[in-house]
Formats: C-alpha cells, structure tokens, sequence
C-alpha cells in the first residue's frame, strides 16, 4: 500500500468518526413542537396565542441566541382544535431535533386528554397552562400532565368568590339560581363538578345549559335564561360562541355584569363582535390580562423594529397574545431549570419534565423576564403541578379590559380533596403507579 | 307557560328561516343537476368573507399589500388558466361567434373585478351599495370557473362522483377564502335594529321577545323564494333547467345547452349564498363557523325535499321550531325521567324530526316522488 493511499485512508477514517461523533451529538438546538390554529372555527382566538408563542422563542433566539446557548428550533401544526388532528400533529412533530419535542402544548381539552394517556409512553411533558384536565395537577398521578397557573376548577372557585364577595359572603347565595352556559366539550364539563359542589355547600340552584359546537345557534339557551330568569351566569365557551352568548344575553335583556365568563372567554375577539353589548361584561383571568409590560420593549427592540415580529405591533398587547408568551415563558424556564441540573445542552422530555416539577419564579425572577405585573410567583412541585392558584375579574368598560378586582386564591379546602379523589379514580382506573411526593427531591 | 311557549317558538320559526336560506342554495344545485353541493356552506363563508372584506375597515396596509401579491398572483394564475382553457375550446371548436362573445364577456368580468380589487387596495372601504354588486360579480366568475374546470368535465358521470367533486370544491373554497381574506372575525353592517322588540306586553308578562334582524332575514328569505319559485315555474330557463335535472343526456339530446345551464344555476346558487351569508354574517359575525350552518341546512333538506322550493322553507320553519321547542321544554324533562347525563339535544333532534317525516313521506314533505319503471 502506497503512502498515498495510506494517507487517504487514514483521512477518510478521520472524517468518518467526525461525522459519525456529530451524528451522536446532534446540532445545538432544542425542538419545541407547537400545536396551534391559524384556521377553521377558533381561528380568531388561536392567531394571537400563537403569535405570542412563536415572538417569545424568535425573542429567545434573537436576544439571548437561544437558552444558555441552545437554539430553539420551534414549528407549527395546525391542528383546528380537532382532537384527531392535534394527536396527528403530536405523533408528527414528538421525534424532531435531536431530543424529540422538549414538552407539548395541546391549546385544546379534548387534545390534552388524547395525550394525556400517549405522554408517559413517550416520556414528553404535557404543559395545559389553565386548561386539561383539572384533577391532573396531582402529580403524585399525573407526572407527566402540568395544568399550570391554573385548573378550570380554581377559575370556577375564583368567579365564585368574587360573586360571594358582591353579593356579602358565600351565605348570601343561598336561594340564588346560578346557569353555567358551557361549550358540549370536555373543555365545557370540567367545571360542573366544582359548582355542583359549592351549589350544595352554599344552597344556590345550579343548572348547567350545554351549547353545541361550534356555538352559533343558541337562541334556545337564551331563551331558558330570559324565562328562569337566573341571578348569574356562568359562560365556559371558546371562539365564537363567547361573543355570540354575550349577543343573545344582550339581546335577551339578560344584565352583562352578571354574565361571567372563564379567560378562556374573556379576550378581545369575544367581545368585540358583539360591539355595546358587550360592555359590563366580567371575565376570569389566567392571572395576567391586556396591556403591555416589560418584555414588550424587548420584543419591541428586537423582534419588531427590525420587521421580525409575527403579529401587528398593536396587536401585542391583547389578552390571548399575551397568554401565548406567557405559556411560551414557562416553557422556556422550564428547560433552564432543567439545564440547570443536566448541563447546557439540548434537554430530553424526561429532564424537561423535571425541570417543569421544579419550576420555581420568584417575583424577582418574573421582574427580571419582563412579567412583571402579568404574574404571581409560582412554584411548582411534585405533589402540585399546578403551582399558583391566583386569578383575578376583569370588565370590558367597551372599548377595553379594565381589571376589576384584587387577586384571589381558588380555595384548597374545596378543591384538593376534589382533586385526591378525581386522581385516585383515574390512576385506579388505569392502574397507573402512584408516586410517593414525600420522597421526590 | 303559553308565554314562554310562544316566545320559544317564535324564536325557532324565525332561525328556521334562517335555515332555509341556507337549504336554499342546496335545492337550487340539486333541483337544476341532480347534484347535492357540499360546497354550499362554503359558498356562503366565501361570499361573507368576500363582502365583509370589501367594506371593512382595512388596517395594517402592509401586511395586506403582500397578501394581495400572493393572493392576487394565485388569482391571476388561475384566472389564465381558465383564459387558456377557454382559448383552447374555442380553436378546437372553429371558433363560433357565441364562444367569443362568451370570451368577451369573461374578460371584461375578469378585468372589472381585477381593477375593483386593486381600487380597493387603494381606497380603503366600499360602501356597502357597491361591494354587494362586486361580491355578486365575484360569485358569478367563481360559479363560472367551477363549471369550466369541474362540472364540464363531470358531464354523465354518476351522482356520487359530482357529489365527490363538490366535496373537493368545499375544502378549496374553505382554505382558500381564509388564505386570502383571512380567518379572523370580520364585520357586516346592515345597520339593522338590534334593540328587542317586545310583543303582546299587556298580555305576557315581560311580553314575548323577538328580534328585528331575525325579522328582516325573515323577509329576505320569502321576497327570495317568490323570485325563485316564479323563475323556475314561468320562464324557459326555468324549465329548461328542470329537464336537465330529470336527465342529462335527455336534455342535451333536445338541444338545452348544459353548460349554460349548469353555469346559471351555479351563479343563482352564488347569490343565494351571498344571501344567506349576509344574513348570517351580520348576525354572527363573518368566520369560519358560518361555513358550518350548512350543517343546519341539512334536516331541513331531509325533511322538506332535496327539489322543492317551499319545501326548503317550509322544512326549515318545521325544523326551527322543533329544534329550539325540544331543546326548551323536552329536554330538561327527559334528563329529569330517565337521570341522563345531559348535553344539548336540539342538534340531534333536527335530523330525528326529519326521520320521522321520511317514515310517512319518503320523498319529504314536498319532493318530487320518484316514479322508475324497470
């Protein structure tokens, strides 16, 4: 063998380790996979959330160059809010990058409960910041499903209170007739057991009026109310049945300051289609609301002065695209606590999880993201994967959301021992492992 | 309790009408070709979307401009495909003088609604009495090429294939109407009363609520069934239109010319859309969901006739009223007796309702009963 052909050789070995070395490593980035919808009924609703996503990671990328260096590498799936759909789009996007999707953000009930039972399989964290499955915030049960900032039972239990508190304490209720008007979904029920419960404990009637999907005809529904003539009403809709409900209820004469509705249902495209009727209307907070505060100027700064932002500049300062960089926010924290114990690097969905159940913002944290004002503090541990249970009302005065009340905490006494049983049942059912958070570190 | 009966029945009678509007469109397709459209909710979004664009308030000139590029290159593309095709025909034909004058008139529509659209850009919002006609013009040319690119070529086939193709158009016109227009909820305004009005006060207490749009959409809906029963019943269109109904080939065999035919129908079927989408646009707002009432339509269809005119509208008065009455009064009753879980019926017991009329009159209440010697 000539020296030549020994020197080429020995290069072509060379080179073979080098590729196979950067096979084995993969590139520096972090997938995250995005299940949204830009189409088909909820469309309204889902564009700026999904805005708010995609400007938080580009913000990321472009600020920092990525989380303690690791690029995020972030695509959408249209997913319509079809369950069918949305699994289609987790089994298509779970295996990206070179450490599969680092967690999955359903934006749909009926998706997070599809996945719910995939998630532990593929070791990916469920993230259902104030939607899912309410009793999954037991993590003792639920290690991979994290209802952050909220459960649909703590926004039950938030309006509750603050209609206890208009009316002198929850004693005053008693005698009163409480309607939930909700969307016929998973998404729709989750609450009716809670106020089924507070019906019971304070001697309000509860009457739970379904509304099918999409909601555009509801007249029977209105109809109901304007004769049972009830004392509140609850609204628990998405997309365009929230501004058709506050429609009918205007055009039923039903009073809009008694009309409350989940922050699923308390963003602009609810109630500017129904334009005057809509003024007076409350709705729960997933803790933030409209406006702009300090993480705006970065995006401002970085994203949209240089022509990179995906929504409209004055558009950014409305609710659902707020809540896009909120959910998009925890995510990204997430991977850095999980960094934080296995390296700076791209994170599997097994060490994301951890990072997720060892989430911790304090109010100095949240400062320095620019949340500020958006936020409480939350911390999240094994046993409660929700980790803050604040919200507070707010009102569209007609032109904009004005927040309306203090902070209020979605009573545990209530809701924990709700949660225990709901947990135990399914975990009994599926014959899930319990883990024991005493002894998680 | 006759109070509460009367306003809920009231109430369904009129969005029944609602509904007819919608079952229309559907009567009309498949009284003239045998053809149940699918696309028919779509037409409607796309009609809505269309007008509801023409007279917004633009904002974020833009963002816009470059989803005009993008939308009008697709137009453009698909606008000289027709063009080429069209040239195609009419060399292969030897180029007879009503193929031209048909050319001729395709231009000038092309051009029109081309400058329209570009004036827009320009100008901001129409009013509302001139981006009604361009909304129509718009639907012709859409009812124009779907003859041209997929019905002409469907001539014969078996229902089930047209019904197929509808399909297709369906999901085309639903991505296609978002991509360009947007998918965001967008308004119309007719500057209709929205205020309540209250009858019989003295009577009922608090008295029985009825809304005037629903009262205007009403009207709308019979002025429209009057033009279209005494089109289809007294001119020779009308006629010519129902032979091609009863049989293709018949009627080409006698010389009615199917492609015009079909054309008519399809841009009739255009205006009852941009009707129904109007209607339901101001109601509701112009999204996505509007695509979805034709879903409504359909009990109404089962129950009144795929082929009759009053009984699209009869059905829907029927449906209407049955559907909001059971949700009102049945409904609580049977959860109470039978300790169901619950859940809205009305849905469902549309399509029940319409069963139930199909056990006594199979062809529906006013459908042509169909008489096959073998």
């Amino acid at each position: 063998m000539g020296l030549r052909k020994l020197a080429l050789m020995g290069a072509a070995v060379v080179a073979a380790g080098i590729a196979t070395s950067a096979t084995a490593q993969g590139p520096n980035e972090q997938f995250i996979p995005g299940l949204i919808y830009r189409t088909g009924a909820y469309a309204p609703n889902g564009i700026p959330f999904a805005n708010g996503v995609a400007d938080y990671y580009a913000l990321i990328n472009e600020r920092d160059g990525g989380i303690n260096g690791v690029k995020i590498v972030y695509e959408e799936c249209d997913t319509g809010y079809a369950t069918d759909r949305g699994v289609e789009c987790y089994e298509r996007l779970k295996n990206k990058g070179p450490t599969g999707a680092a967690y999955v953000n359903p934006l749909s009930t009926g998706i997070t409960f599809a996945l719910t039972e995939k998630a532990p399989i593929d070791k990916i964290p469920v993230i259902s910041m104030g939607y899912g499955r309410s009793e999954s915030r037991d993590g003792s049960v639920f290690q991979w499903n994290f209802p952050l900032l909220g459960t649909y039972w703590s926004a039950a239990d938030i309006i509750m209170q603050h209609i206890a508190l208009k009316e002198g304490g929850f004693d005053k209720l008693k005698g009163k007739k409480i309607v939930l008007v909700y969307h016929d979904s998973p998404y729709g029920k989750e609450p009716i057991a809670l106020l089924e419960k507070r019906a019971k404990m304070h001697g309000f009637t509860f009457t739970p009026m379904p509304v099918t999907h999409p909601g555009v005809e509801q007249k029977a529904t209105w109809l109901q109310i304007r004769q049972n003539r009830p004392d509140y009403v609850l609204l628990w809709g998405w997309g365009v049945m929230n501004s058709t409900s506050i429609k009918e209820a205007a055009a039923v004469g039903f009073p809009r300051e008694k009309l409350f509705g989940v922050w699923w249902s308390g963003a602009e495209p609810d109630v500017r289609p129904a334009e005057g009727g809509a003024k007076g209307y409350h709705a729960a907070m997933l803790q933030h609301g409209a406006g702009q505060f300090g993480v705006h100027a970065d995006l401002k700064k970085y994203l949209y002065d240089k022509g990179k932002g995906v929504a409209k500049w004055d558009e950014t300062d409305e609710v659902l695209y707020n809540r896009g960089l909120v959910n998009a926010m925890l995510g990204v924290e997430s991977i850095r606590t999980a960094m934080k114990k296995f390296g700076n690097k791209p994170m599997t969905g097994e060490q994301v999880r951890w990072g997720i159940e060892h989430l911790d913002l304090s109010a100095a944290r949240l400062k320095e993201l620019g949340f500020e004002g958006m936020l409480q503090p939350l911390k999240v541990t094994c046993s409660d994967h929700e980790g803050t249970r604040a919200g507070r009302i707010q009102q569209w005065d007609g032109a904009k959301w004005v927040v309306v009340s203090d902070w209020y905490q979605s009573d545990d006494k209530v809701i924990k021992p709700m949660v225990d049983a709901a947990a135990k049942k399914y975990a009994a059912e599926k014959k899930l492992p319990v883990r024991d958070c005493s002894k998680e570190s | 309790m006759l109070g509460p009966f009367l306003e809920t029945l009231i109430g369904g009678l009129l969005t029944g009408v609602l509904y007819s509007l919608v079952a229309l469109g559907f009567v009309l397709i498949f009284k003239a070709s045998g053809v149940f459209n699918f696309a028919q909710g779509a037409m409607v979004l796309f009609a809505a979307l269309t007008l509801a664009r023409l007279t917004g308030e633009i904002d974020g000139r833009e963002v816009h401009l470059a989803n005009f590029v993008i939308a009008a290159a697709i137009l453009g593309t698909a606008l000289a495909f027709v063009g080429w095709y069209a040239w195609r025909e009419y060399m292969a034909r030897g180029g007879g003088p009503a193929e031209r004058n048909r050319m001729a008139v395709l231009a000038v529509v092309g051009a029109v609604i081309g400058g329209a659209v570009a004036w827009f850009y320009g100008k901001g919002s129409w009013p509302l009495w001139v981006a009604l006609p361009a909304t129509a013009a718009i639907m012709g040319v859409l009812a124009y090429a779907i003859e041209r690119l997929v019905l002409r070529h469907l001539v014969n086939q078996e229902g089930i294939i047209l019904f197929m193709a509808t399909l297709g158009i369906a999901y085309f016109l639903d991505g296609f109407g978002q991509t360009l227009w947007g998918s965001d909820i967008y308004k119309i305004d007719l500057g209709l009363p929205k205020a309540p009005i209250f009858l019989f006060e003295d009577v009922f207490p608090g008295g029985l609520l009825v809304e005037p749009g629903d009262l205007v959409a009403a009207l709308i809906a019979g002025l429209l069934v009057v033009v279209l029963a005494i089109f289809f019943q007294k001119t020779r269109i009308g006629r010519a239109l129902r032979a091609v109904a009863d049989d293709h080939a018949a009627a080409q065999s006698v010389g009615i010319p199917l492609n015009t035919i079909w054309l008519i129908v399809w841009t009739v079927s255009g205006f009852v859309a941009l009707a129904a989408g109007v209607i339901w646009g101001a109601k509701l707002g112009v999204q996505f969901s509007i695509s979805l009432i034709a879903l409504k339509a359909l009990p109404v269809l089962i129950l009144g006739g795929f082929t009759s005119v009053p009984g699209a509208i009869v059905g829907g008065l029927i449906i209407g009223a049955g559907e909001k009455l059971s949700e009102v009064f049945l409904a609580p009753i049977l959860v109470r007796q039978f300790d169901l879980a619950g859940g809205g019926i009305e849905n469902w017991f549309a399509y029940m309702l319409a069963l139930i009329f199909l056990l006594f009159r199979p062809q529906g209440l006013f459908g042509e009963r169909i008489i096959e010697r073998v």
